[in-house]
């Protein structure tokens, strides 16, 4: 059975529809992509699927219950996680306490307790702590271990963000152009980590304009234009696919 | 970053048990019971406008549902002065509570001003229901009395306070460094990041203001008490601004900046008054010199300043 199922997904902004009845299944324990030219409706898509927006009409089942129109806090107790393609980054706490942040549904969040510093609570943070780290060493940020995120540069913070959702023990994790503004080299570091991830038995749903990184990586791919489903199947059948060169890779090649 | 921040805990707790024995005269002990008292108030503040992010104009309402709790139930009805200072903090939670979530259905301005709104609404009632407060003229307030051991000298009442205050900042310490505290300065960060990792933000807001209302009111109580009379300018604007001024100055999201906020602002008055008219102007003057070198508040700037981090 698929991990997630969409299907007639729309919503529209007063008269702009952003996504137009859009289905597709998600398959778990695979690397599924999402691409499409600017503006195509993909963190949109992402939006919706994570409870930031709520659909307009259409349907979303995550292991066959829905899940539309549902608050992002619901969402995460089922174990969807992601990314931003703008970071999001709690600029005022040190990099291990935003990772740790992604374990808020794990712990016990009793205020009381907390004020009172009872052992159980510290104990328990004191694991965390180690586990954050940890992660923090996974995606590879072993020298920020003791810093703050607002010291830290671009490119580790967008593995910030990925070592946070992970700390959720997520089982499908979305990720919002995670290479997006990086070099190169840091660009082949994050591909190495999404395959990582998705090694660790995550599914991974993936935007990205990277086109190596995406055909490197997809088991499946779902192309977007105008924010309605163009083409879905595996790399080879979209790089084949005539509406596709036309709509997208047409105009890179 | 927590270690350290437990280092400060055991200068404030010196800090307050030495004082008593230095300062010369009961002047000097009246003025450091009222910044004590600030202190709490301030630090609880501090919580919901630096850790947070969000903001009350309307803190001194809460601090006059407690202060006149402890006047009118004592007085009128013959209330335990402790069983008054309880309902009026189990009233302001209530009242906190209840208003919270349509209020932080807003942000930014619309936030400040449904606060202020509140904060106005209470001091209004305070005034006019003259024949329970006394209206604007206040009324006296009963001594505080716990089995029949009765606070009046302010050696006492010092000894209360820094109680209050040495547990107050230790809460607050341990509530920052918290799956709890995480949440809240998460929320502050980034709303929709701390969303989708699972916080309910809206949750979280409505308890960090009823708490840091629920600190106010009790603190309301005791000011009440210790200078046992209350009038309406404790729960007016002027005071909630104070208050929230004491935040900015001291430092948002600073433990210590609360409290050092709190001492200068409480003492600043007290200095200028030597000015004779001037006193409004100079104090005007510090508080824009502040805020245009140190924009982050005192503690933090300073803190920076000297690789400390805080």
């Amino acid at each position: 059975m698929a991990l997630l199922d969409v299907t007639q997904l729309s919503i529209h902004f007063g008269g702009v529809k952003a996504v137009q009845e859009v289905s597709f299944s998600i398959d778990p324990g695979i690397v599924y992509s999402v691409i499409g030219p600017n503006g195509a409706g993909k963190t949109t898509l992402f939006n919706l699927i994570t409870g930031v927006y709520k659909p307009t009409s259409g349907e979303i089942r995550l292991d066959g219950e829905s899940i539309a129109g549902k608050s992002p806090d619901e969402l995460a107790r089922r174990g969807v996680a992601r990314t931003f393609q703008n970071l999001q980054i709690c600029m005022n706490m040190s990099a291990v306490e935003n990772v740790m942040v992604g374990a808020h549904l794990r712990l016990d969040r009793n205020l009381i307790k907390a004020a009172l510093r009872l052992p159980s609570i510290t104990r328990r943070d004191a694991e965390l702590r180690a586990e954050a780290s940890e992660l923090m060493r996974f995606v590879g940020l072993d020298q920020y271990l003791e810093a703050r995120a607002d010291s830290m540069p671009y490119g580790a913070l967008k593995r910030l963000e990925i070592a946070r959702a992970l700390a959720m023990k997520p089982r499908v994790i979305f990720l919002d152009e995670p290479a997006a503004g990086l070099n190169p080299k840091e660009t082949i570091e994050v591909d190495h980590l999404v395959r990582k991830v998705a090694d660790s038995g995550i599914t991974v749903v993936l935007v990205e304009h990277d086109m190596k990184m995406v055909m490197n990586l997809s088991d499946r791919i779902l192309v977007l234009d105008y924010g309605k489903k163009l083409a879905e199947g595996t790399g080879e059948e979209i790089r084949r696919n005539p509406d596709v060169i036309a709509a997208y890779l047409g105009a890179h090649a | 970053m927590h270690k350290r921040a437990y280092t400060g805990l055991y200068i404030v707790i010196a800090v307050l048990a030495v004082l008593p024995f230095v300062l010369p005269n009961s002047f000097y002990v009246d003025l450091a019971i009222r910044m004590a008292i600030n202190a709490i108030i301030v630090l609880g503040l501090n919580l919901l406008i630096g850790f947070a992010g969000q903001i009350s104009l309307g803190h001194a309402g809460f601090l006059g549902i407690g202060a006149y709790a402890s006047a009118v139930l004592p007085s009128h009805f013959g209330w335990n002065p402790v069983l008054a200072m309880l309902a009026g903090a189990l009233a302001t939670g209530a009242l906190a509570a209840l208003v919270a979530r349509p209020i932080f259905k807003l942000k930014g301005n619309y936030l400040a001003m449904a606060t202020l709104g509140l904060g106005i609404i209470i001091n209004i009632t305070v005034r006019n229901e003259a024949q329970w407060t006394g209206g604007p003229d206040g009324m006296p307030v009963p001594a505080f009395g716990l089995f029949g051991f009765e606070l009046t000298s302010d050696k006492h009442w010092y000894w209360v306070v820094a109680a209050l205050l040495t547990v107050s900042v230790w809460a607050s310490l341990n509530l920052i460094d918290s799956p709890f505290g995480r949440a809240l300065r998460a929320l502050h960060g980034s709303e929709v990041a701390s969303r989708v990792v699972g916080v309910d933000v809206v949750r979280y807001k409505v308890a960090i203001f009823v708490l840091s209302a629920v600190f106010a009111s009790l603190m309301g109580s005791i000011t009440a008490h210790y200078v046992g009379f209350v009038t309406p300018n404790l729960a007016d604007f002027f005071h909630s601004i104070e208050l929230v001024t004491m935040v900015v100055i001291g430092g948002m999201a600073s433990v210590y900046g609360s409290l050092i906020g709190a001492v200068l602002l409480t003492a600043l008055p007290q200095a200028l008054a030597t000015f004779e008219g001037w006193e409004t102007v100079a104090f005007g003057a510090i508080l824009m010199v502040c805020m245009i070198f140190l924009p982050k508040g005192l503690v933090p700037t300073l803190a920076a300043k000297f690789g400390k981090g805080d």
